[in-house]
């Protein structure tokens, strides 16, 4: 374990340590520990929607090397993954698959959005069945651009999201706050996808259908 | 080439007289082939069949002739490509129906390849095939609002009918699409819809179609039957893409692909964009072998262009090194995927992908990216090789991959589990492969040995010595040595054009920000590393395409899936889609 050389900053301030024990003791505080622990063992969901998944798996092979980061244990499995890099154009046929796969991820839980597309739609992104972004549905943690990101990108989104892991508290983050985390609903198939969380919306667009008409000039006008 | 040009138009009076007043010449200017009556269809497609020969249904799709014009009638053309699968030109033919009750017999009884292609006319243009046995959407879900490629169809971030939209920025100020819409989002709804009413389905229809194939699989006991549906998120699946399966205990009595999960509008999104900035969107189809989709796609262009975009010397053989190049490491990618659904788990992968990522750095240096190469110009290519790449792919060409494929095939092609692993498993018979439109490595493994680099040559294929791989038991194991065959015959294409490679210009022309393409339809198609791809383009004149269809070779090659898979066991399905190698990004585009 010694050669895994923990962050020189693993002592708390203040408290002196003497050298001849600094490999193999430290006083530090919970959150410091939890966090080193986590960031070493980032578990990837095996889930690859386009063509960045292709640069995920490369990313994963021997040239790359994902092991390096302690992430190589790809799970196909949800229930065993912390972290859905999300590597592709996500669709709407698609998205409800994610959000429940999203829900079904134990915490912590961590989002990638890996290249242009599950970003922010890319470049389909006025397509019919694309979500322009998968933020729109689930919280992303790392926003990797690129199209598709080379695997040294998605190393530096990873390294991104390593950096995140370690300035979280377990007093704060919001999977451990009384009462949990509600899961996102999960959008419907309908004559166009359904966000559930949308339907105080429908009623006022209803309600006013001139305003949306208007919406719809202005962007032609424009 | 003019002897070329007068066959079909004799081959075309024969079939005049054969069918008086049923067939006549598509006389439009820029346009090719004959149109037929709809409702002779059928009486025609069997005569096509069985007395011409033209057994293999290459691409039907559908256009949207929508006029404003009122002299003018709007209407629904489909368009019908068929070959022999003996090798020669394509008969074109035409169908027009009126687009107010668009109906038309389907072809599934006479061609069972069109099953798949009728279901994406109907799902996208919405047009009803008569006498499809499941004509359900295939790409998007049973529900949604429209058809999308009609012409008179928006969708919700609908901005102009063509790129390239005007100012994003008027008085300095920026906007986003998603402002413009009620909902923030991508979504639109029809006029009073009501989200709280709404039940969503689970695919009743779907799970009917299984039962009713399932009732078909005769067994003499009565037993208990489960629906597992594998994917659209599963290992195995390479990628989002999902079997609704029925079983009885192990064995598969029906199966029903379900694709669409990276349905992603290429052909719409296509007949906005001019026609240069569709190039880079074809490379995101097959996400794996970005070069062939240029190739097909510049192919299709140049063909509307006429002699102003003939590719000078050099840039033949920079097209045909990249593409062989290309069907290398997309058969290492197959193999080695191949390999890991068989349950070796990624190692031979590793051995596969050390290969692959060498070929990469060679089109990341001539073009700048690992996969989206973005390289074809229509009139040639974008860029030159750099100093020192020629000899980079020297060295990988003549001396390594040729070892590497040697120690790839002696690793495993003997290898006693995945013999009996692969063997017998999956057969297609050739009589099969042809009716149902399988294409590439699928159809060449049970002994059809058509590929459209021998059989129909374009670019410069006929210049080269090569063999036509084929083999003869249309199983898996055979399917995994064509791709051994086919890198072998892609090396000795590679080792003479680098031979022969001439010093000159790469562009005809200087590379142009708008091209002209003049009004008129053509078909473009190259031997990719899954099969047939095509490029189906009419132009009106305007800057960007008014159709622009795909014909995709995985997404056709699963027409046949439920065919090979029905009787076997359920961890065989894995190995079988395994071995058509198909990419999500082109079966759903």
């Amino acid at each position: 374990m010694s050669e895994m050389n923990p962050p020189e900053n693993m002592n708390s301030n203040g408290y002196e340590v003497p050298p001849e024990m600094r490999n193999n003791i430290a006083i530090t505080t919970l959150d410091k520990i939890w966090n080193m622990g986590r960031r070493y063992s980032v578990w990837p969901m095996m889930f690859g929607l386009a063509c960045c998944a292709i640069e995920m798996i490369c990313t994963a092979a021997s040239r790359y090397d994902l092991a390096r980061f302690g992430m190589e244990v790809m799970r196909p499995s949800p229930r065993q993954a912390d972290l859905m890099i999300v590597s592709g154009t996500v669709t709407k046929k698609m998205i409800p698959q994610i959000v429940r796969l999203y829900n079904q991820m134990p915490e912590p839980k961590y989002v990638l959005a890996m290249g242009a597309c599950a970003s922010g739609g890319g470049p389909f992104k006025e397509g019919y069945n694309v979500v322009s972004g998968v933020d729109k549905y689930v919280p992303v943690d790392v926003y990797v651009p690129g199209c598709p990101p080379t695997p040294q990108a998605l190393l530096h989104g990873l390294m991104k999201l390593q950096e995140k892991i370690d300035s979280e508290s377990i007093r704060t983050v919001r999977w451990y706050q009384p009462g949990g985390e509600e899961p996102i609903p999960v959008p419907i198939l309908g004559p166009d996808i359904i966000d559930p969380r949308d339907f105080p919306k429908f009623k006022s667009v209803k309600a006013a259908p001139a305003k949306a008409e208007t919406a719809a000039e202005s962007a032609e006008a424009a | 080439m003019t002897e070329q040009a007068a066959a079909p138009e004799r081959e075309l009076t024969a079939l005049e007289q054969r069918f008086p007043g049923v067939v006549t010449l598509d006389e439009r200017k820029g346009y090719e082939g004959h149109i037929v009556q709809a409702d002779k269809l059928i009486e025609f497609a069997t005569a096509l069949r069985d007395e011409m020969g033209y057994d293999y249904l290459s691409s039907i799709t559908a256009v949207d002739y929508l006029t404003d014009d009122e002299e003018a009638e709007s209407f629904f053309e489909l368009v019908y490509h068929m070959y022999k699968s003996t090798g020669g030109a394509a008969l074109v033919f035409k169908i027009q129906i009126p687009r107010d009750n668009p109906v038309v017999d389907s072809l599934v009884e006479l061609y069972p390849g069109a099953d798949f292609q009728e279901r994406e006319a109907w799902d996208l243009m919405g047009i009803k095939f008569e006498g499809h046995p499941d004509l359900r959407r295939i790409l998007m879900w049973d529900g949604f609002e429209g058809f999308p490629l009609r012409k008179d169809w928006k969708e919700p971030y609908y901005e102009e009918d063509a790129k390239p939209f005007g100012n994003r920025w008027p008085g300095g100020q920026v906007y986003r699409i998603e402002d413009k819409n009620p909902y923030g989002k991508n979504n639109q709804y029809p006029d009073g819809f009501d989200p709280s009413t709404w039940k969503e389905s689970e695919d009743p229809k779907l799970y009917e179609v299984l039962e009713k194939a399932a009732m078909e699989y005769s067994e003499d006991i009565d037993t208990e039957q489960v629906v597992v549906n594998l994917g659209p998120q599963h290992p195995s699946t390479h990628g989002v893409f999902r079997m609704a399966v029925r079983l009885d205990g192990e064995t598969i009595v029906a199966l029903k692909p379900v694709m669409g999960y990276l349905h992603r509008n290429h052909e719409q999104i296509g007949e906005r964009n001019t026609f240069i900035m569709n190039m880079p969107f074809t490379d995101r189809l097959d996400y794996l072998s970005s070069m062939s989709n240029n190739f097909g796609y510049a192919l299709a262009v140049e063909k509307l262009m006429g002699d102003k975009a003939t590719p000078p010397e050099r840039a033949e053989y920079l097209r045909v090194i990249m593409a062989e190049l290309t069907r290398i490491s997309n058969h290492l990618w197959a193999i080695g995927f191949l390999l890991n659904d068989l349950g070796a788990f990624f190692t031979p992968a590793l051995y596969a992908i050390e290969e692959r990522e060498l070929i990469l750095d060679i089109f990341e240096a001539v073009t700048g990216s690992r996969m989206m190469c973005n390289y074809f110009r229509f009139g040639g290519v974008a860029r030159d090789l750099p100093e020192g790449t020629e000899q980079k792919i020297k060295d990988l060409v003549l001396e390594r991959l040729p070892r590497k494929i040697d120690e790839l095939d002696l690793y495993l092609t003997e290898n006693e589990l995945i013999r009996s692993r692969c063997e017998g498993v999956g057969v297609i018979t050739p009589e099969d492969a042809i009716a149902y439109s399988a294409a590439g490595p699928v159809l060449r493994a049970s002994g059809v040995p058509y590929d459209i680099r021998k059989a129909d040559p374009y670019s410069i294929y006929d210049e080269f010595k090569f063999d036509v791989a084929a083999r003869y038991h249309g199983d898996v194991y055979d399917r995994y040595l064509i791709r051994v065959d086919e890198m072998r015959q892609s090396l000795r294409i590679l080792q003479q054009a680098l031979k022969k490679l001439p010093k000159g210009e790469i562009l005809n022309g200087k590379n142009p920000y708008q091209v002209r393409v003049p009004a008129g339809e053509a078909y473009g198609r190259v031997e990719g590393p899954k099969g047939e791809l095509g490029f189906y383009v009419v132009s009106n004149g305007k800057p960007n395409p008014w159709r622009y269809h795909v014909r995709a070779p995985s997404f056709i090659n699963l027409t046949i899936l439920e065919k090979m898979c029905v009787g076997q066991k359920v961890a065989d399905v894995v190995v079988n889609l395994g071995s058509i190698d198909i990419v999500l990004g082109e079966v759903d585009r």
